[in-house]
C-alpha cells in the first residue's frame, strides 16, 4: 500500500512455505517494499514457477540460505510438518508464527493438544532460540491483498501481534502498517491465545476499535 | 502476458452445475429423507439436460448434510435419463481413493452415456473422507501427488506400470473397461495451492479453480500460472473452469430471500467447525456483489457477474453450486431452468459480443 522510496532499510523477509498462504504474505510484502526471499522444503527449482508469477519479484532460494539472511522469519508451513522442522535454521532470528492448531481440520496432534499452552507458545517453546511472534494467522490468506487500506482509512483492518520480545513485536508491527494493516500489540504469546481458532479475532475481519472492544470483553469476563 | 482481461480463445464457452447432494425441503418445509435426496438429484440432473446445461457435477460428500458418497451411481441414472449433457464429479476427493477404481467407475459411466463422462480431481481438504477410509490428513499431500500420477497414467490406457509409496505397485496391468475414443476430460480442481495448479499443468490436466470467498479476481495469478506451466512442461492449451455458489430466481429480491438465511445457518455450522467468525449481512452484500465469490440473484445479476469473471480468470467453464442446503425443492428446480434458458444464453450473448 505505502510505497516508500528506498527499500534498502527495511528488513529483509523471508518466508518458509509456497504454499496456500506464503506466496499470499510475500506478494503484499513486496508491495510494501521489504525485500523477499522464499522456500518450499527443498530444491528452489521446484518453486520457481510458483515465485515468478505469484511473488515477482521475490527470490527463490533453499530454506537454510533463506532463514540465513532474513531478518524477519516466517514461518507458513502446514502444523502437521512442524515436527520435522529444524530449529536451527532460525536461531536468533524473528520468527512470525501464522499458523493455526484447530483439530477438526487438521487432525489431532498431540504436540499441540497441551490445553496449558497456545500453539505458538508450544512453537516457542521448541524454537527456543528464536524470538516467535504471533500475527497474520487470523486473516484469511486470499483476502489479504484486496482488505489492505492506507494509513487512517476507515475500513482499514486491524491484525493482532503478540509476543514476550518488544523489539520482535515492534518489527513485525511495523510489517503489518507497512502492508496495510493496523497493528494490535499483545504483550505476550501467551495473550496471543485471544488470536486463535475458536476465539472472537479467528476470521472475523476487525477495526482497530472493534479489535479493542473485543480484548476489553475479554478482559473482563 | 496475460495480465489483461480477455477471452481465450480456442475452447468453447460451457456452463455446468454442481451440486454437494445438499439436504433439501418439501413443501411444508421438512428436509427431505437421505434417499429422497438422492432421487430428486436424479431430477435435477435430467432437467438440467433439457434446459440446455452442458455438466452436471456431483461433488463426493461423506456427513448428514452432503449424503452424496457415491455420486457415480447418480450420475448413471441420470445418464440413461439424458442425451446431451456431460457428467462428471465436482469433486472425486482421489487422495482417500484408489485411482484405478476411479478410472473404473468413471470409464463406465463414460461407456454407459456414450462418451459424457468427465472427472474432477480434488485433493481435499476437508476432513470427512480421511478417517472414513483410514487415511491420515497429514498424509494429502503425497496421496494426492501420486494419485493424480497414477491416474494420468490410467487416462493414457492400457497396460499399466507403476511404483508408488500409496497403494500397490501395478506391472502391465491392464485396465477395464477400456476407454472407446479419447480420455474422458479430466480436471483438477484448486482452492488456493499454488503446488495443485502446477501439477494440473504438469499431467495435463485441466483445472478448476474452486472460489468460495473473496475476491474472484486474485485468482487471475493462478490462471497465469497454470498457463505458464503449461508452456514450461510443453503441453498443448487446455482449458480453466470456475466453480463457485450461488442461486438465480426471478428477481434480485427473491434470490436474496430464499439464499440468505439457508446461507447463514450453513455458514454458521461451517464456522463453528472451522473455528471462524460467523459472517455478517454485510460481508454476505460484499459476496454477492461484483467483487464477492457468491452468484445471487436475478438472470441479468448472474449472467453479468459470470461474464466479468470468465473473462478476468481466462476461463472457458463456469460451474454454479447450485441448491444450499435447506432451500425448497421448487426454488431448486426453478433455479436449474432460470440458469439454462436465461443466463447461459444471456452470459454467451454478453461474450459473443464482446469478443
Ligand atoms: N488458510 C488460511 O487462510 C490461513 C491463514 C493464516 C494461516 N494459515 C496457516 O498457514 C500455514 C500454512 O498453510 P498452507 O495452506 O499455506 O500450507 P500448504 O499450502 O500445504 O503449503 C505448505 C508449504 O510449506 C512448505 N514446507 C513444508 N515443510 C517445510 C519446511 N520444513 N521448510 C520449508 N518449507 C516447508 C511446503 O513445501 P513443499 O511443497 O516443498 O513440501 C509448501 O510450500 C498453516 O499452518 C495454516 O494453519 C492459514
Amino acid at each position: 500500500m505505502t510505497s516508500p522510496t528506498s527499500t534498502t532499510t527495511l528488513p529483509r523477509i523471508g518466508i518458509l512455505g509456497a504454499g496456500h498462504v506464503g506466496p499470499a504474505i510475500g506478494r503484499v510484502a513486496i508491495e510494501a517494499g521489504y525485500p523477499v526471499s522464499i522456500a518450499g522444503s527443498g530444491d528452489p527449482a521446484k518453486i520457481a514457477l510458483i515465485t515468478q508469477i505469484l511473488v515477482p519479484g521475490a527470490k527463490a532460494d533453499w530454506p537454510a540460505q533463506v532463514a540465513a539472511e532474513a531478518d524477519i522469519v516466517i514461518l507458513a508451513i502446514p502444523l502437521h510438518k512442524f515436527r520435522t522442522f529444524d530449529p536451527s535454521l532460525v536461531a536468533g532470528k524473528v520468527v512470525v508464527d501464522l499458523m493455526n492448531y484447530w483439530a477438526p481440520i487438521d487432525g489431532t496432534q498431540q504436540l499441540f493438544e497441551d490445553p496449558r499452552y497456545g500453539s505458538s507458545e508450544i512453537i516457542q517453546q521448541h524454537l527456543s532460540g528464536a524470538r516467535v511472534v504471533k500475527s497474520f494467522n487470523h486473516a484469511g490468506y486470499h483476502e489479504l491483498e484486496a482488505d489492505r487500506r492506507p494509513a487512517g482509512s476507515p475500513d482499514r483492518l486491524a491484525l493482532g501481534v503478540a509476543g514476550d520480545d518488544r523489539e520482535a513485536v515492534e518489527l513485525v508491527a511495523a510489517l503489518v502498517e507497512n502492508i496495510g494493516y493496523d497493528a494490535v500489540l499483545l504483550d505476550s504469546l501467551r495473550e496471543g491465545r485471544i488470536l486463535e481458532p475458536g476465539g472472537p479475532v479467528f476470521g472475523a475481519s476487525l477495526n482497530k476499535e472493534q479489535f479493542a472492544q473485543v480484548l476489553t470483553a475479554k478482559a473482563a469476563a | 502476458m496475460n495480465d489483461s482481461s480477455s477471452l481465450r480463445t480456442g475452447f468453447p464457452l460451457t456452463f455446468g452445475l454442481d451440486t454437494f447432494g445438499d439436504v433439501h425441503s418439501d413443501e411444508t418445509g421438512t428436509l427431505n429423507s437421505h434417499a429422497q435426496t438422492v432421487r430428486n438429484i436424479v431430477e435435477q440432473g435430467v432437467l438440467a439436460d433439457s434446459v440446455g446445461i452442458d455438466f452436471f457435477g456431483i461433488g463426493e460428500h461423506h456427513t448428514y448434510d452432503y449424503p452424496l458418497s457415491a455420486g457415480d451411481l447418480v450420475l448413471s441414472a441420470i445418464a440413461a435419463r439424458t442425451r446431451n449433457i456431460h457428467l462428471g464429479s465436482a469433486v472425486t476427493v482421489l487422495s482417500s481413493d484408489d485411482p484405478v477404481r476411479v478410472f473404473q467407475r468413471y470409464s463406465t459411466l463414460n461407456a454407459l452415456s456414450s462418451g459424457r463422462a468427465e472427472v474432477i480431481l480434488g485433493r481435499g481438504s476437508s476432513i470427512d473422507s480421511f478417517p472414513l477410509f483410514g487415511y491420515d490428513l497429514s498424509d494429502y499431500e503425497v496421496l494426492f501427488e501420486e494419485k493424480s500420477e497414477l491416474f494420468a497414467e490410467l487416462l493414457k490406457g492400457s497396460p499399466i506400470t507403476w511404483t508408488g509409496t500409496t497403494r500397490a505397485a501395478l506391472k502391465d496391468q491392464d485396465v477395464v473397461p477400456h476407454l472407446e475414443a479419447e480420455p474422458f476430460p479430466t480436471w483438477i480442481g484448486v482452492g488456493g495451492s499454488p503446488q495443485s495448479v502446477v501439477r494440473a499443468a504438469r499431467h495435463g490436466y485441466n483445472l478448476i479453480l474452486a472460489i468460495i470467498g473473496g475476491s474472484p479476481s486474485r485468482f487471475q495469478p493462478f490462471s497465469n500460472l497454470y498457463l505458464e506451466a503449461l508452456e514450461h512442461f510443453e503441453r498443448p492449451a487446455q482449458p480453466i473452469g470456475v466453480h463457485s455458489m450461488g442461486h438465480v430466481a426471478e428477481t434480485d429480491e427473491q434470490a436474496q430471500e430464499e439464499f440468505w438465511p439457508r446461507y447463514l445457518e450453513v455458514i454458521k455450522h461451517v464456522s463453528k467447525t472451522r473455528g471462524f467468525a460467523i459472517p455478517t449481512p454485510e460481508s454476505f452484500r460484499h459476496e454477492i456483489g461484483p467483487h464477492g465469490a457468491i452468484y445471487v440473484g436475478s438472470p441479468e445479476t448472474v449472467a453479468r457477474k459470470i461474464a466479468a469473471n470468465l473473462r478476468v480468470l481466462h476461463a472457458s467453464r463456469f460451474q454454479l453450486k447450485f441448491g444450499m442446503t435447506g432451500l425448497p425443492h421448487t426454488a431448486v428446480m426453478k433455479n436449474i431452468e432460470l440458469y439454462g434458458t436465461k443466463v447461459i444464453p444471456l452470459v454467451r450473448e454478453i461474450l459473443g459480443s464482446e469478443s
